[in-house]
């Protein structure tokens, strides 16, 4: 059967860090870092991580599709918030995906993301029931380090099996190498890199060329019928001169992102395929490309349907919903980069009880509330007995979503005194369309956002409590501005 | 058939400590501070109380569990001694089961005390604390005044009020409590404020700046009752008996169904109009003749203005500009300076409250003094959050009233 691309979106965080700020803090140190401090790289807020970002990324690539017959959730990061409790897991619980679902971690390289769709694609070709591929990224940098000034947070989703396909895949290729770049081991904090020139020139350009090529000898096709090369090197030159090299016309490379985004480690090639896909025409030819310990090369062909499997947003969506970050101090304190004196009222235990969580995790996670089914009032959370002052029945409530109902401002305020990473924490009451509230956390308010009573908001997943006593995070979700 | 508290228990004797920054006393030292004053006041003895309740609300500050903490400060003759929390409800809790246990007849005289310390958090503000397992999940991060600022976007919203005007009114408030408890040597905060300096103050949690947020600080009040049969055999006279004792709790609608718009108490509601009624008070406006209520905040006095029925729905901004609620208003309100100024020891405050309207109605308030003789005096005494929470409603007053 034939196997490809059903439907494909992405996340990049609101605020984008302005990179001439970065360069105030730090050229005094490193002035080379002078030629990379162009445009803005996205910054994660300070309750988002790479789960929270597979998650938007998903729901944006699934949006408004039927969810029941997804046989899979695949995870590539190298920036797991946990080494040893599943990642896809809290992705497939917020999703609400049931437990039927294979959930599985890729990680450890710079093409985890592409060999996650690769092997998504083998297994989705028997028909079973497509995949979701995600890939997220919030890479560690040190403070004045080129990485800190390249990378952006991000994610992309892609959900791939046979079918209605926007994108078929015509075919792939993988090669592995030890070809150590830069490493990170499990006593490192950071990345240690090795010198650009020969990453570039023994790496890059030997690597993926020999790659690509094996591919397009493969699948029979020219380098001169590629529509659109994608490669996430932050170094525009480098895709540049791959292409040069395979023969791929200049003009088929596809913009890296690097002005208004930033690399976002192994998300970026799939980032970089889902906007491609999201202004493909039918017939492109777009072949996506990594590196990391070797290369995975993938070329799809758009279909006549193409059009029909953009997210909600996508990529391009989301990069058009943009804060100008100018405040490097705030990226450092959200990052771990600097010591902050949070205060005493920053002391209070965050533990979370495992059991608890367990039993409460549909609400926490799934965002599910109840619908009573002799009044049929939506109430959050879901409870014994209905909160409807007319009904108040008792066992009759089923299990109800929240996590995309429109919603709107009752009332609100910004709270200087509680202790956030962020502050002031804004929250307020929000009610939802078809019934059901809640005292709600507001997140991704900036300088410009203008709250009031009334305004159209969004339920978004995101950490509600980092536990650094334990080193555990739980999640639960936030109101943001509805554009 | 039940017939209410009407009449059914006096008080005997009240005592309240000085409010404050008490960094040189435990809450041990603030008890018996209170306790002593009533017990000359009542003119009684540790060995004729027969039962007692101790309110407290955030004990793992400073007592501790249980009530054990109350009898060994005060020395109980090992009677029963009960604990109660019921958020910043938890002094009228405690009076509550001190008054019910005197009018069923188990006792003669009981004893109600709340105390709290909260000043050895080594920081402003009440602490921050777990809500419970569940809730710790799924509870927004919000501060007291963060819960309570919900009330002014609602409130201007809904009555179509501007912002500036809104603030100008929890203004007026601030204000006019300092004014009040510039008169009160037992209030912690006794200096005056005006407009402008509340209108610019920090902003907390917009809307309330520092001067629309009552503080945290330490202090104990106590109350002993009886029956008036009891009292008049003491050679008491002017008897101040209570009313009406009533409560209200939150039971989700508030914060699960659309029905509650955000702007008002659906408890205090429920409570007065009981409470009222259990008076035998028709018209409240007419004939409450001062109250205390929890004013945690400016904006939960302006809106309880309405919840009381004392102002019409809408209508507080323009009684609280028309200095109707002053002290030489007509129907004072925190004529003591209320939590703005004595601050907020949680398990107290709503003793302290029933404290000023006792020494009003025997004439014994000093520089405060109402010249018109009071005949019903109310506390309001709410703890939670909008919505959510305890809201009690206490009516005392001149026996036969």
């Amino acid at each position: 059967m034939e196997v490809g691309i059903l439907r494909f979106g992405g996340y990049v965080p609101q605020s984008r860090l302005q990179r001439a700020e970065i360069l105030k803090a730090h050229g005094w140190f490193n002035p080379g870092l002078r030629g990379l401090a162009k445009g803005e790289r996205a910054m994660a807020n300070w309750d988002e991580d790479p789960i929270t970002m597979a998650f938007e990324a998903s729901r944006d690539c699934l949006a408004g599709r039927d969810r029941d017959d997804i046989s899979a959730l695949y995870m590539a990061s190298t920036s797991f918030p946990f080494l040893d409790r599943q990642n896809a897991g809290v992705v497939a619980s917020a999703l609400d995906l049931g437990s039927g679902v294979q959930t599985i971690d890729l990680a450890s390289s710079q093409r985890a993301g592409t060999s996650a769709l690769s092997v998504a694609l083998k297994t989705a070709a028997s028909g079973d029931g497509p995949i979701l591929v995600a890939a997220s990224e919030k890479r560690r940098a040190k403070a004045a380090s080129p990485l800190e000034m390249t990378s952006g947070d991000g994610a992309a989703a892609l959900l791939v099996g046979t079918g209605d396909l926007a994108a078929k895949l015509i075919g792939a290729h993988t090669e592995t190498t030890d070809f150590v770049d830069h490493f990170r081991s499990e006593e490192s904090e950071y990345d240690y890199t090795w010198e650009e020139r020969w990453v570039r020139d023994e790496g890059y350009m030997k690597i993926v060329p020999s790659a690509v090529s094996a591919l397009l000898e493969k699948t029979g096709v020219a380098a001169s019928d590629i529509s659109r090369f994608c490669f996430p090197a932050a170094n525009v030159r480098v895709a540049g001169g791959i292409a040069k090299a395979l023969g791929i016309a200049p003009e088929a490379v596809a913009d890296t992102l690097q002005a208004t985004c930033g690399e976002a480690g192994t998300a970026h090639a799939l980032i970089l395929l889902v906007h491609a896909l999201e202004s493909a025409k039918p017939g492109d030819r777009i072949l996506v490309a990594s590196f990391g310990q070797g290369c995975d090369a993938l070329l799809f062909e758009a279909t006549e349907a193409v059009a029909n499997g953009k997210g909600a947003s996508g990529v391009s969506g989301h990069l058009a919903r943009r804060f100008a970050e100018t405040n490097y101090a705030k990226f450092q304190s959200f990052n771990g980069l600097v010591t902050m004196e949070r205060g005493i009222r920053s002391e209070i235990d965050k533990n979370t009880g495992l059991s608890t969580h367990h039993r409460n995790v549909a609400m926490t996670q799934g965002f599910v509330g109840g619908k009573c089914t002799k009044c049929g009032t939506n109430q959050f959370p879901k409870s014994n007995i209905c909160v409807n002052p007319n009904c108040n029945a008792v066992g009759t409530q089923v299990d109800e979503p929240f996590a995309d109902k429109a919603a709107q401002v009752n009332s609100y305020t910004a709270d200087q005194l509680t202790y956030s990473p962020n502050p002031p924490n804004y929250f307020g009451m929000i009610q939802f369309e078809g019934g059901g509230r809640l005292l709600s956390d507001f997140t991704d308010v900036f300088a410009d956002s203008k709250i009031e009573v009334g305004m159209p908001m969004k339920m978004m997943f995101r950490v509600k409590d980092y536990d650094e006593a334990r080193g555990f995070r739980r999640y639960f979700w936030k109101a943001a501005p509805r554009a | 058939m039940a017939s209410g508290i009407k009449d059914k228990v006096a008080i005997l004797g009240m005592g309240c400590s000085k409010f404050g920054e008490r960094w040189g006393d435990n809450a041990d030292d603030l008890m018996v501070e209170a306790y002593t004053e009533a017990l000359e006041d009542s003119g009684i003895e540790t060995s004729q109380i027969e039962m007692a309740w101790l309110g407290t609300a955030i004990e793992e500050q400073h007592v501790g569990k249980s009530a054990v903490p109350l009898a060994m400060a005060l020395r109980l003759q090992y009677i029963p001694v009960t604990r109660v929390e019921n958020y910043c409800a938890s002094g009228t809790e405690a009076f509550r089961g001190a008054v019910y246990a005197v009018a069923s007849g188990a006792c003669d005289i009981a004893l109600a005390l709340g105390v709290e310390k909260l000043k050895d958090t080594g920081y402003g503000g009440l602490p921050q604390r777990s809500r419970g397992s569940v809730a710790d999940l799924v509870w927004a991060n919000a501060s007291a005044p963060g819960s309570f600022a919900q009330l002014a976007t609602a409130y201007s919203a809904k009555h179509g009020v501007p912002a500036e005007d809104l603030k100008r009114a929890m203004a007026h408030i601030s204000v006019k409590s300092h004014d009040n408890g510039a008169r009160n040597p037992k209030a912690h905060l006794r200096n005056r404020i005006d407009e402008d300096k509340v209108m610019n103050a920090p902003m907390i949690a917009e809307p309330l700046g520092l001067f629309d947020c009552c503080g945290v600080s330490d202090g104990s009040a106590c109350a002993i009752v009886t029956t008036p049969e009891i009292a008049r055999s003491m050679g008491k006279t002017d008897l101040v008996t209570v009313k009406a004792l009533q409560l209200a709790v939150s039971n989700g609608t508030e914060a699960q169904h659309n029905s509650w718009d955000g702007s008002y108490f659906k408890t205090t509601r429920a409570a007065a109009q009981r409470a009222y009624k259990e008076a035998g008070i028709a018209k409240p406006r007419d004939q409450i003749s001062m109250f205390e209520v929890h004013d945690c905040f400016s904006i939960t006095e302006l809106v309880t203005m309405e919840d009381l029925f004392i102002s019409p729905e809408g209508g507080a901004v323009k009684d609280i500009m028309d200095g109707f609620y002053d002290a030489d208003g007509k129907v004072p309100c925190q004529i003591d300076g209320g939590l703005k100024c004595f601050g907020h020891p949680i398990g107290a405050s709503g003793l302290r409250m029933l404290y000023e309207m006792y020494l009003q109605m025997q004439g014994r308030a000093g520089e405060r003094q109402r010249s018109q003789e009071p005949v019903f005096g109310m506390t309001h005494n709410l703890g939670g959050f909008p919505h959510q929470n305890v809201s009690s409603v206490t009516i005392v007053g001149k026996e036969g009233a």
